[in-house]
């Protein structure tokens, strides 16, 4: 009985997101939908095509693609490199203004990015003002949005991984100074593994959240040329002409593929990092 | 190895983990470190380790000091109570990390591994995890991985502190032999007394970071020079009272309300020599026998007192008895049939007892 109502209720929560995804599904092959409805021109039942996709054909929406791949690529990079440094030695060392900058990162990671938008503007036209890399990381470029990005991550990042890291017995790397491993070997070789499904949760989210950005590089990019999928999507919708809500479906559709790819194979590893947990010691 | 701790300090913003400690281990000797949780024996160790810096004092290896060098050259292997192995390598990875580190050859590094983890008889574990380990086995990696750099100096911090009783003991044989073999210069991290007591060639006491008695454990056990290694070294504790020493016509009394002892006369001499007439008397448990009825001894031999609890141990009965205001605890053999409430006669042997200053603590028997 208990049994039943738990079920009835995780069904009744879950109706509303299967009709969304049913919609967009069924949306991206429809000519027009009335609710979750496929009609043909003539308002009948049908009207099956495949029209709606043919941007995949347009060399634009894989630029995109590529744009999209590029920024969650280098931020995952970032992120991980920067949060596994920087939580270690927060975790570990004593230094003057270890307190303060802990709890800076936490002030900072309560401000939102749009209340920085105006300030970063000014970060990168200046970055993009240097010389030969200036046209990687100013404004305007793949490298300029991963920057900012990665910088609105690391207060999340940091805080995880020198939490994951505090969770660790200092007697692990004491062992191996004495085995004989510098500083930066225990860090890498010893303290790392051990924190491994601490660092493939944290990419997994930054990954998401790079894959999926909007607001950054809608204000950071022109045009098309640096613009990533969700951008590429705003565009489709137009204040001006009437919006092929179906082409948008598609689009939107075709920039879930890759996450689905993804989670597919990865769900098994997945649940393990949120089970928790290194096994051992 | 010798190793020479001089006047060895460690403070961290006024928590201090070690005062002033200065002892002397000769080469191949087994010293252990005893005393209560929080003493600083672990502090000390991982200053000696390199772990920790000093913040003051020196320590030297053969006469040379080497506060300033490195954990890894050092020439020490440590075994940690948590074994501290590598959970992302297998056993063969975790006993050939040191030598790995030292870049030596695949061959070389496989037959030191090798003939390792024989002598510990893990040989066939090679290519486990460690979580598929049992924890006597994860401790046996871990004293294969200090011993396969061939260490001028073992550490060991409490290594057998998370093993079932019976593989301690088993374990602690086997510790002493691999050491007298291996004629490796060691220090042994313990507060199990025991282990000290059976393991070590000498017993450094510690308490609140300070040293307070270094010696070989029977020194430590017959001649107690402080009040807290008189309690802390034996088990059950030493009883103690405080009596006030008298003297007529040459005979030396302990006496309290409780108890009035007539003392044998070298020691009481010296009890009474240096102390204002109070002292702490300690004398162990197994040192008070019941009185045997069928012939008694002298009436200022015995005391009589109450037993309060009868603890069976097996082979003997601890029995706590009431002495006035003090409690004093008694090994009996079984056979005596002592039962709770009793008012039974005792005798002590005196020739054994301690006396201790009570304001300084110090014994007055052993300078
Ligand atoms: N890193 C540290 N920072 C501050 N205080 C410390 C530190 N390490 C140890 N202490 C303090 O120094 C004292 C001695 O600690 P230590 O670990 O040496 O004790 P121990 O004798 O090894 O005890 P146990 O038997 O519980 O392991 C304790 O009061 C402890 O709180
Ligand atoms: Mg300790």
């Amino acid at each position: 009985m208990g049994r039943r109502i738990a079920y009835g209720f995780l069904i009744l929560s879950v109706t509303p997101i299967l009709v969304g995804y049913s919609w967009l599904v069924i949306a991206t092959f429809s000519f027009r939908t009335e609710g979750l409805l496929p009609r043909n021109a003539e308002g009948g039942i049908g009207g099956f095509t495949l029209s709606n996709w043919s941007f995949v054909t347009d060399a634009a929406i894989w630029n995109a693609m590529l744009n999209s791949f590029l920024i969650a690529v280098t931020m995952v990079i970032g992120v991980g490199v920067a949060s596994t440094a920087g939580g270690y030695a927060l975790s570990r060392f004593k230094f003057a203004g270890r307190k303060a900058f802990l709890t800076g990162t936490l002030v900072l990671h309560a401000f939102k990015a749009e209340m920085l938008l105006i300030a970063i503007f000014f970060v990168l036209r200046w970055l993009g003002g240097i010389p030969v890399i200036g046209s990687f990381i100013g404004f305007n470029s793949v490298g300029g949005v991963a920057l900012v990005m990665i910088a609105l991550e690391l207060p999340l990042g940091i805080w995880l991984m020198k939490g994951f890291f505090d969770n660790l017995p200092w007697d692990m790397e004491r062992a191996a100074l004495i085995d004989g491993a510098s500083r930066f070997r225990v860090w890498w070789q010893i303290m790392l593994p051990q924190v491994r499904p601490g660092l493939a949760a944290l990419s997994l989210f930054t990954f998401i959240a790079g894959w999926n950005a909007y607001l950054v590089p809608f204000t950071f990019t022109i045009g098309t040329k640096v613009a990533n999928m969700p951008v590429f999507l705003s565009q489709l919708i137009s204040d001006t002409a009437p919006t092929n809500w179906n082409l948008v479906a598609a689009v939107g559709m075709f920039q879930m593929i890759p996450l689905i790819i993804f989670f597919i194979f990865t769900q098994e590893l997945l649940l393990n990092i949120y089970a928790g947990g290194s096994k051992g010691t | 190895m010798r190793v020479e701790l001089d006047s060895l300090s460690k403070a961290w913003d006024g928590v201090v983990g070690a005062d002033n400690i200065t002892l002397d281990i000769a080469d191949g000797d087994l010293v252990a470190f005893l005393g209560p949780s929080g003493c600083g024996k672990t502090t000390t160790l991982l200053m000696v380790a390199g772990i920790y810096k000093p913040t003051g004092g020196t320590i030297s290896f053969d006469g040379r000091v080497v506060n300033e060098v490195a954990p890894k050259d050092r020439g020490i292997g440590m075994v940690f109570q948590s074994y501290a192995l590598y959970p992302h390598m297998t056993v063969f990875g975790n006993i050939s990390y040191p030598l790995r580190l030292k870049k030596l050859d695949k061959e070389e590094i496989r037959r030191r591994v090798g003939q390792v983890a024989d002598m510990m008889g893990i040989g066939d574990l090679l290519d486990r995890r460690i979580a598929q380990l049992s924890g006597g086995q994860q401790q046996r990696v871990s004293l294969g991985r200090a011993l396969v750099k061939e260490p001028q100096l073992l550490l060991f911090d409490e290594p057998l502190s998370n093993l079932d009783a019976r593989l301690r003991l088993a374990m602690r044989g086997e510790i002493k032999r691999l050491q007298n073999e291996l004629g490796i210069t060691s220090i042994y991290v313990t507060h199990d007394q025991i282990e000290a007591m059976t393991m070590a060639d000498r017993i450094a006491v510690m308490s609140k970071g300070v040293l307070q008695a270094y010696d070989v454990p029977e020194a430590l056990y017959d001649q107690p020079k402080t009040l807290f290694v008189a309690g802390f070294v034996g088990n059950p504790p030493m009883n103690f009272f405080d009596v006030e020493i008298t003297s007529t016509n040459g005979d030396f009394h302990a006496k309290s309300e409780a108890l009035d002892l007539l003392l044998p006369h070298d020691r009481a001499v010296k009890a009474a020599a240096s102390a204002k007439g109070k002292v702490i008397m300690g004398v162990r448990p197994e040192d008070v026998f019941l009185v045997d009825d069928a012939a008694p001894p002298a009436a200022d031999l015995t005391l009589t007192a109450e037993i309060e609890v009868v603890e069976p141990l097996g082979r003997e009965d601890l029995l706590g008895v009431s002495v006035g205001d003090a409690h004093m605890r008694v090994l009996v053999k079984k056979s005596q049939g002592a039962s709770v409430g009793d008012m039974v006669g005792f005798v002590f042997d005196l020739s054994k007892v301690q006396f201790f200053d009570p304001e300084t603590e110090q014994s007055l028997l052993w300078a």
